[in-house]
């Protein structure tokens, strides 16, 4: 008897282990519950808008998708459309891939002030999340502050400086385009904890800031002398090094509309402001510890640096899935070889989790596949062991329930419409697509253009 | 702006590489891999799994005979796609690059 197995989430560790899963000797039906309409969850709400060759794995997603044993459902929400319980009883196992998005705090005063926001907010503001798209960002003040050093830090900023221009090949949505059109943001503060070697930014990315049009990076190389890093940390470090030191000094002329200022060792204390963040005040840090595993320590020195606008962008976590056992701490689901544990540190049955959600978020679209990998060999092992199926009727009937149930349910076909359809309108004004925003235009795109075709 | 092998990977042959190409980009020979520069999306993962510095961006290289030789040897090759064996000597010869300094 046929196996099924069930993956929550479709980004790439849920797509990656879908194709783990179909490539077994044994032949296995996976099925894959997103809550959204469409597929691809950070492909295409967190790859940056104007990095279309990384956002091209969806091809290998769509061959995945097109193998007959593999069934796409979106806009399912596991806790509401469906409950956790009846997936366990309707599958032989169930994998976790749902991501890390919400945010990281960086609790200091005034966090919370209008114009304190997280990075991911203004990511799927700017790529067309419907949740997020309705957002407003104060773009209207010439300084922006982004707190943090990982590659979400270099994204917003790149998206804030780019000229429209240049913004308009990418997929970035109209009402992004639209607002950043009319910024009035000149200068852009990348800001540290940690020194310049610590940095998590990649190679690839911090490279970019080279080649924009009418932008100049600057950083102070003085901020490298400042750190008396070990030689070690510095061969380490030499590419990154080499780029930030190739950057303009920050005394010298401005020469482009707009500058990004790479500043390190300086620790948020505060967001200040009456009725809105006006000013982020820093601690100047020191670094303490042994090489490679140096730590910020803050002295009593500050600077404050006005800002309309406050991009954090310190870290994300994972949400707790009802009934599935997570770690508030980490923000991840405790797994061993990507099988979910429970408190007491054992495998609970046919409960698997993979990518983000299992590992925190770190690594990049190909960590996951990795990831994934480990994930789906873990299950198809214990699928062998315990070759007993579930009543195959249960899918079958949850399956037909959601198809035929109040909401609207989007599968694999549903979403070629969209795509078509996002693609259109993207030619119209020489864009890769021109992104659908809202839940109703998808499910209206998914299903009416049924009819017509 | 692909990603290329060099010649860091000849006789070592690793293979960590692929198993997080999301791409399946890597095509080998009994001797070394090429990446594909037409699939290759430059997502950059396999970079820091290789023990032996052997992948970098063509654009940290240019003008290196490896961008055609990875071109012309990954068309014609198979893909690998998981994990295999290093090759026989594999270990020695990565420390002896880290000891040359070339990694």
């Amino acid at each position: 008897m046929t196996q099924s197995v069930v993956i929550v989430g479709s980004g790439p560790a849920g797509f990656f282990a879908a194709q783990a899963f179909l490539s077994a000797d044994t032949p296995i039906k996976v099925d894959m519950y997103e809550r959204l309409p469409v597929p691809f969850g950070l492909v295409r709400y967190g790859v940056a808008p104007d990095h279309q060759k990384l956002k091209s794995v969806t091809a290998v997603f769509e061959a995945t998708a097109a193998d007959p044993d593999f069934q796409y459902l979106g806009n399912v929400t596991v806790g509401q459309d469906v409950s956790f319980n009846e997936l366990t009883e309707a599958y032989d196992a169930v994998v976790v891939a749902t991501g890390a998005i919400s945010d990281r705090k960086l609790s200091i005063s005034g966090e919370d002030l209008p114009g304190s926001v997280s990075a991911t907010e203004f990511v799927s503001w700017y790529n067309g999340h419907p949740e997020f798209r309705d957002r407003k960002f104060d773009l209207s003040h010439p300084n922006v502050v982004v707190i943090g050093n990982g590659n979400v830090a270099l994204d917003v900023s790149r998206i804030l400086a780019k000229t429209p221009e240049e913004l308009a090949a990418s997929d970035i949505c109209k009402h992004a385009l639209d607002a950043l059109s009319k910024s009035k943001v000149t200068d852009i503060f990348v800001v540290g904890r940690r020194g310049p070697l610590q940095a998590s930014f990649s190679i690839r990315e911090l490279r970019e800031f080279s080649m924009l049009s009418d932008v100049e990076p600057v950083f102070d190389p003085a901020e490298i002398d400042s750190v008396g890093a070990s030689p070690e940390e510095l061969k380490e470090a030499s590419r990154m090094l080499g780029i930030l030191k190739g950057f303009d000094h920050p005394d010298e002329p401005r020469r482009a509309a707009r500058r990004i200022h790479f500043r390190f060792l300086l620790s948020p204390v505060e967001i200040q402001g009456k009725d809105a963040a006006e000013t982020v005040v820093f601690s100047k840090c020191k670094l303490e510890g042994e090489a490679f595993k140096r730590r910020a320590v803050p002295t009593t020195s500050q600077i404050s640096i006005p800002a309309g606008l406050v991009l954090r962008s310190v870290g994300y976590r994972g949400t707790a899935l009802p009934g599935v056992p997570f770690d508030e701490r980490s923000g991840t689901v405790p797994s061993l070889q990507g099988r979910i544990v429970g408190a007491d540190g054992l495998a609970i049955p046919k409960l698997y989790a993979a990518g983000w959600i299992r590992r925190g978020p770190s690594g990049i679209i190909g960590t996951n596949r990795e990831c994934a990998t480990e994930t789906a060999q873990s299950a198809l092992e214990d699928l062998a062991a315990a070759p007993k199926s579930c009543d195959p009727e249960l899918r079958t009937e949850l399956l037909l329930r959601l198809r035929t149930g109040s909401s609207a349910k989007v599968d694999i076909a549903g979403w070629y419409r969209i795509d078509q359809m996002e693609r259109k309108a993207g030619e119209a004004c020489g864009k890769p697509r021109e992104k659908l925003t809202t839940v109703a235009e998808m499910l209206e795109a998914a299903l009416t253009l049924e009819h017509a075709l | 702006m692909p990603h290329i092998v060099t010649d860091n990977c000849s006789s070592c042959r690793f293979t960590d590489c692929v198993s997080v190409c999301p791409v399946n980009c890597f095509h080998g020979d009994a001797e070394r891999l090429y990446i594909d520069p037409i699939l290759c999306i430059d997502c950059g993962a396999c970079i820091p799994k290789c023990p032996v510095g052997a992948i970098v961006e063509d654009i940290d290289v240019i003008g290196s005979p490896q961008i055609e030789i990875n071109e012309a040897q990954s068309a014609i090759l198979p893909v690998i796609m998981a994990k295999q064996s290093p090759l026989p000597g594999a270990e020695e010869r990565r420390d002896q690059l880290i000891a040359e300094g070339v990694v």
